[in-house]
């Protein structure tokens, strides 16, 4: 059980700077999980965590210890690989009692504690083998033991599920939060799968580009994404998002196409910003339908439980979720509504939020 | 699964295999069936035809005490150079596999020495080593007479195992390099994870993954040592003093082509293959046992 401190920690290669002072507290026990799509620098801090990377700049601290210059192993943490890194040439009990070998626990202490670990995690029967014997989902068990069996304070995952079939990371997904709630250890868990992200997290980091854009409960990170790149990256299908200008009695959509009657609280004539409406919040309706904007059709996805319904919104494209069972022909003309209160706001400048505007929508001026 | 090319008919196979076997046939088979006959026969000096006497002639070489004197000090050279050669290129190969200050300028210049042909680099060692002006020399200057390999038989043994180590180095650092580069460097950071300093992990991880290579390497080493020692002794000690450095391969040409015993050096190639025969199957046998492949 330990805290994690990360204060301004910044990573630079020789010409290309990867982390851009990133500040982050992780409390004792928590499950934190870093979210970003590749090269946004989440494995790169995880690393740092772990001390496999120097830092460049800024403090780790564990416990209250700083522990920028110390070894991994005096830093007590365990990591699970996304490759999972199990020793070809060790079996399995060989592979879960290294760390174990290394640091002089006699040999029957040692066993037992294999045994207990294995048990754990049904791996008892596989014990001799050699990982090249073991499936997929039998080396990631093993590797999560080999992390276990220290009793670390702190996990690192680096994504340790996205070498694994759909079914099997659902499963394995699971059973990580399971183990979690068991060993209550403090947990950091980089992935760029926001639905495994979302599922696990009691708390979800989402990284851009080296920084942070957003902390919070994955709850609040998808009802109010703190950024237009949280808004279109969190949440499957993504986020739509429509450009619009501030006019003097709101804001016009679209080159002038559409209105939208908002009151837009100081902000100055001509200021561009994005507006953003998630799929699932849209409610189709019948085209003509007052207050509904009208959109053609371009595709349908059937998903079982619902749809995805593609539609064309003068030149923009634009996503439905709807789980009614309607099944518009691509081409026809449908209606979309949604609620003021569903939209999000975005600077089109910085992408930053804005909270200022009170939407409803307006007739389509023309 | 691996892409195969297979051919409906046989005989287009063959046909492929044709010139290759056509070279093992002219340079290997054919030489080596001359000399097993050879090696049965006597053959005279100014030629005239052979007469058949069997085994006699390895009757009389191994019951020469010269003959027995060759084989221990071959088997000496193999085995000290065979391992100062593998356990410097694996030392260097490891500084370089952790990207230590400077690794990438000796990765260049360690493939020179393997590319210089042996008489050519038993000349430089031989001007190197020679104890009246080379380095050696500052030594003799403190202790008159330590180095001489004129005179001394294990001077000059240590000055052809010198020679002949320099240039296998070379050969067997980039095998090395590449057998370390190809462990994953997550196993690396694992067992860092794990708590395991870098000779603990040496010894754990990377060692026990790099022994086919190490293997390969040793069945190589070895095998060259017998062969490829020719020139670097033909330059630098001439077989001597007394016999010191008079390895197997060296023994074969100057009895047969300055003794002009052409059975008898007919028959020692044979000896000499017969014993890397043996060794390499040894090595198969008893040290194979413990390498891992992946």
């Amino acid at each position: 059980m330990a805290s994690i401190t990360i204060r301004d920690v910044t990573k630079s290669y020789a010409k290309m700077q990867v982390v851009h002072g990133v500040s982050l507290d992780f409390a004792s026990g928590e499950f934190v999980v870093i979210l970003g799509p590749s090269g946004c620098g989440k494995s790169t801090l995880l690393r740092m965590i772990a001390g496999l990377e120097d830092i460049s700049g800024g403090t780790i601290a564990i416990d209250g210890t700083v522990v920028n210059k110390l070894e991994p192993r005096e830093r007590g943490c365990a990591m699970v690989f996304q490759n999972y890194a199990l020793y070809p040439h060790m079996s399995v009990s060989q592979n879960i009692g290294y760390s174990l070998k290394v640091s002089g626990v006699p040999a029957a202490e040692r066993k037992q504690r294999i045994q207990a670990v294995a048990r754990t995690l049904e791996l008892e029967h596989l014990l001799d083998r050699k990982p090249m014997a073991l499936s997929g989902g039998q080396r990631q068990r093993v590797a999560m033991g080999r992390a276990m069996i220290r009793e670390p304070k702190v996990f690192l995952f680096d994504e340790p599920l996205s070498n694994l079939d759909a079914k099997l990371r659902v499963q394995m997904r699971s059973e990580i939060r399971k183990l979690h709630r068991r060993l209550a250890a403090t947990s950091v868990f980089v992935t760029h799968d926001q639905v495994e992200a979302m599922t696990l997290a009691d708390r979800l980091v989402v990284m851009n580009g080296g920084r942070v854009e957003q902390v919070g409960t994955p709850a609040e990170v998808y009802s109010r994404p703190a950024s237009r790149f949280v808004a279109t990256f969190v949440g499957a299908p993504a986020m739509n998002m429509l450009e619009g200008t501030v006019t003097l009695d709101g804001l016009s959509l679209l080159g002038d196409s559409r209105k939208l009657n908002v009151s837009r609280a100081g902000l100055p004539v001509g200021t561009k910003v994005a507006v953003g409406i998630r799929p699932e919040s849209v409610r189709l309706v019948a085209a003509g339908t007052p207050g509904a904007l009208e959109a053609t059709v371009d595709l349908v996805e059937e998903l079982g439980a619902g749809r995805v319904i593609y539609v064309d919104l003068d030149g923009a494209p634009f996503s439905v979720v709807t789980s009614e069972t309607v099944h518009p022909v691509p081409g026809s003309t449908v209606g979309l509504q949604f609620a003021e209160t569903d939209l999000h706001f975005f600077s089109s400048e910085t992408g930053s939020r804005l909270d200022v505007f009170k939407a409803s929508v307006r007739e389509p001026a023309l | 699964m691996e892409k195969r090319v297979t051919f409906s008919r046989w005989t287009i196979g063959i046909l492929f295999a044709v010139p290759q076997l056509l070279l093992i046939f002219t340079f290997f088979y054919w030489p080596a069936g001359q000399a097993v006959y050879w090696s049965l026969t006597l053959q005279q000096p100014w030629g005239g035809g052979n007469i058949w006497v069997g085994l006699d002639n390895f009757r009389s070489i191994l019951s020469n005490a010269d003959y027995w004197n060759s084989i221990s000090a071959s088997l000496i050279f193999a085995g000290i150079s065979t391992g100062l050669a593998m356990f410097i290129a694996l030392v260097l190969a490891a500084l370089t596999d952790r990207q230590l200050a400077g690794s990438r300028f000796y990765r260049v210049v360690l493939i020179w020495p393997y590319g210089i042909a042996a008489p050519a680099l038993a000349l430089a060692f031989r001007f190197i080593l020679a104890p009246e002006a080379g380095f050696m020399a500052v030594v003799n200057q403190v202790w008159p007479g330590f180095w001489d390999p004129g005179l001394d038989g294990a001077d000059a043994m240590a000055s052809i195992i010198v020679a002949f180590s320099w240039k296998y180095v070379g050969y067997n650092f980039i095998f090395f390099l590449a057998a370390f580069q190809a462990i994953p460097r997550s196993l690396i950071e694992a067992a860092a994870m794990d708590g395991s300093g870098v000779i603990r992990r040496f010894w754990d991880i990377q060692f026990p993954l790099i022994t086919p290579t190490i293997f390969f390497l040793l069945v190589i080493n070895i095998t060259e040592s017998f062969q490829d020692s020719f020139g670097i002794v033909d330059i630098m000690t001439s077989g001597g003093p007394a016999n010191a450095t008079n390895l197997m391969v060296y023994k074969i040409y100057s009895d047969g082509f300055k003794g002009l015993d052409y059975s008898g050096a007919a028959a020692q190639s044979i000896i000499l293959m017969l014993l890397i025969i043996v060794l390499t199957i040894f090595q198969f046998r008893f040290i194979e046992r413990r390498v891992h492949y992946r």
